[in-house]
């Protein structure tokens, strides 16, 4: 840990601070959108986005399940929807800009 | 919190009841005392700042109006001209989330934070007011998003669940990016804390390897200041972009 970590958030602070501090660069939304570009940063963001779409997926399955008493079937389902939905939000996260 | 042989890195984020008799009655731990804590520093922060109100600010006041700014700038380059309706919730989100990362830092608090039910809270709070402002702003047309522009009809029972999980997705990121980060970050420092204690048992070998984690986390204090702060720009501008789809027409 330590040094490079230290050097990367130091790089995306100073990204943040020149887009928002100083906003003669008009560039909205699609900058912002893309405001961690380092890899581990943005590495560890599409791990999130992936897991919590799973996450929400197998939630929902696992609750349908429990509510119509039909073990697996909803989750199942389910999990594959989260997984696609997860698949998806790291696409909209490395596509590139206006595609 | 650390042993000699064990290492017990999560008894940090314990829920304990606090001031007493009064506490233990009204289930009250630490986690509200330190919002309530975060909430007052804040407001002490902006009341004694803006107090002077002069044309040509004090350092004090300077640094007040530069915060002010910062989230506005941010608020209304993000959202547009509507995001000045959002400023005052994304200022309040910014520094509640700031002041309770830094808080977290200091030696023996508390990191409210680092808890899933506080930042989940925080994020469904942000991903109702989206929905709302969506329905508010563009009726019925807001369910068109979950059907993708261009893809085959045949699809779209596939499609639109993908989509719509995918949108009740967001809180779930948003939560688990900023409860992630306090836990790992709090988990580290307890964990090279505990290898200068178990180094201490080794006499004076290891008093002088022990400086090596004592350095560690030094370093690791100036990280976890950089995360407070990125974790909640992160959360911040996040809820801004959200905004702006929702307010886009």
């Amino acid at each position: 840990m330590g040094e490079e970590s230290d050097e990367s958030f130091a790089k995306r602070l100073e990204a943040a601070e020149r887009r928002s501090g100083l906003n003669e660069k008009d560039e909205k939304a699609t900058a912002a959108e893309r405001d961690e570009q380092s890899l581990p940063a943005l590495a560890l963001r599409a791990g999130t986005e992936m897991i919590s779409a799973l996450i929400v997926g197998v939630a929902i399955g696992w609750g349908l399940d429990r509510w119509f008493h039909t073990r697996a079937i909803f989750l199942i389902f389910f999990a594959l929807l989260g997984g696609s939905a997860g698949v998806l939000n790291v696409w909209r996260l490395v596509k590139p800009p206006q595609a | 919190m650390a042993g000699g042989s064990g290492i017990d890195v999560l008894g940090q984020f314990e829920l304990r009841p606090v001031l007493g008799g009064l506490g233990e009655a009204l289930r009250f731990s630490q986690s509200p005392l330190y919002m309530l804590l975060a909430v007052c520093l804040v407001l002490a922060f902006l009341y004694f700042g803006m107090r002077p109100a002069a044309v040509v600010p004090g350092r004090f006041q300077a640094a007040a109006e530069v915060c002010y700014e910062f989230i506005r700038n941010m608020a209304v380059d993000t959202i547009g001209p509507e995001g000045a309706a959002f400023f005052p919730f994304i200022f309040t989100l910014f520094f509640f989330i700031l002041a309770g990362n830094y808080i977290g830092l200091l030696p023996f608090s508390f990191t409210f934070t680092s808890h899933i039910a506080v930042t989940l809270g925080l994020a469904l709070m942000v991903f109702v007011l989206t929905v709302i402002v969506s329905l508010k702003v563009q009726g019925f047309r807001f369910f068109a998003h979950f059907m993708p522009a261009g893809a085959s009809m045949a699809l779209a029972p596939l499609l639109i669940p993908i989509e719509i999980l995918s949108f009740l997705s967001r809180p779930v990121s948003l939560s688990i990016r900023l409860f992630a980060n306090m836990v790992a970050g709090h988990v580290m420092f307890d964990i090279f804390a505990s290898f200068v204690i178990m180094l201490a048992g080794f006499g004076v070998v290891g008093d002088v390897f022990a400086i090596g984690p004592i350095a560690i986390n030094m370093a690791l204090v100036a990280l976890e200041l950089l995360v407070g702060v990125l974790q909640a720009y992160v959360f911040a501008i996040l809820t801004c972009i959200y905004l702006r789809e929702a307010v886009a027409h």
